[in-house]
């Protein structure tokens, strides 16, 4: 099943897949930052492998030079019973990737917290708003350079 | 203050603070602040086993304007904690708070950047209750010492000097009921 996913995407998209990894039957797709869109929308709508389902979506700081953030996608298909996980890499000056809520609406929450917690913005997203820190809150705390108990004063507290 | 000189003589004398305090401390309506899983032990102390209904608390109400004591049970982040802060300032004088377990306590064990480590930095709270989450019977034991702590309060002296009782400038009696 894994050699039949990268062949029918490699069929399509012969430059788009940079990397592929197996562990214990689990395929790990690397796919080139632009393509994501194109890819997953293929991923979906072929009939063959059919992931309809994006059962997470979230952020990595990989805390390095090149390549700072991860976006990982967990895919699954109703269909084939099959579990697929892509990544794509981020820069750090240039956090900005396009977003997959147009493929999958279920997306939408997934992309919002990631942004909140990485400050990865989605282009295109129809409501890229912070998801669990206030709205005016200006840091991205899942960053490896944010320390654990916060900026002082960030966060004010109501008047005793 | 007990019933039996009532039966002999009628009558009884004593002062009006202790009158008011006891029929304070004997019917204090919680506000169920209940935030994350001290609240399930909240719920138990309601329950029948607990009862808190033996020491005249049974009544939790919804609205604030209903309430008495506010028991802050859960995890209060930055976010709430200015809802936390608004329900508090909802709730008619006289008011007191129970700040149960560790997390409303402390931040517990949650010492990291989203939690108010401790809601005295942002209300005032009268008992503070250890555990997590704490048993009912701690909880209980909390309600018991605040009902001390309401005996020997100044109520009438307080009314007199003015002291607490915040009238706000405007719309006091706005809104009241005009019903038909
Ligand atoms: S003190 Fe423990 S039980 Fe209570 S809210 Fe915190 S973590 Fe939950």
């Amino acid at each position: 099943m894994n050699q039949e996913i990268i062949q029918r995407l490699k069929a399509q998209f012969p430059d788009s897949i940079e990397e592929s990894d197996e562990f214990r039957d689990d395929l790990t797709l690397r796919v080139k930052t632009e393509d994501i869109v194109k890819v997953c929308n293929f991923l979906k709508n072929d009939h063959e492998l059919a992931f309809d389902m994006i059962v997470d979506l979230c952020g990595v700081d990989m805390y390095r030079p090149e390549g700072r953030f991860e976006v990982v996608y967990n895919l699954y298909s109703l269909k084939k019973k099959k579990y697929l996980r892509l990544k794509i890499l981020v820069d750090e000056d240039n956090p900005i990737v396009d977003t997959v809520s147009v493929v999958w609406s279920g997306a939408n929450w997934h992309e919002r917290e990631t942004y909140d917690m990485y400050g990865i913005k989605f282009k295109g997203h129809p409501d890229l708003r912070r998801m669990y820190m206030p709205e005016d809150f200006e840091y991205f705390p899942l960053r490896k350079d944010f320390p654990l108990m916060g900026i002082p004063d960030s966060l004010p507290l109501p008047r005793k | 203050m007990g019933l039996g000189s009532l039966q002999h003589d009628g009558f009884m004398t004593t002062r009006l603070d202790k009158v008011i305090n006891w029929a304070r401390k004997n019917s204090l309506w919680p506000m169920p602040m209940g935030i994350s899983c001290c609240a399930i032990e909240m719920m138990a102390t309601a329950g029948p086993r607990f009862d808190i209904s033996r020491f005249g608390s049974e009544v939790m109400r919804f609205t604030p304007r209903q309430c008495d004591v506010m028991i802050v049970a859960g995890t209060v982040t930055y976010k709430m904690a200015k809802v936390v802060r608004k329900i508090y300032d909802q709730m008619p004088e006289p008011k007191w708070v129970i700040s149960m377990g560790a997390c409303a306590s402390s931040g517990g064990m949650f010492r990291s950047y989203p939690v108010v480590q401790g809601i005295d930095l942002f209300m005032p709270v009268d008992v503070f209750v250890a555990g997590c989450p704490p048993r009912p019977e701690n909880l209980l034991r909390a309600l018991l010492e605040l009902q001390k702590k309401i005996e020997k309060e100044r109520t009438i002296g307080k009314l007199v000097h003015g002291e607490r009782i915040h009238i706000p400038e405007t719309g006091a009696t706005e809104g009241a009921s005009t019903s038909a």
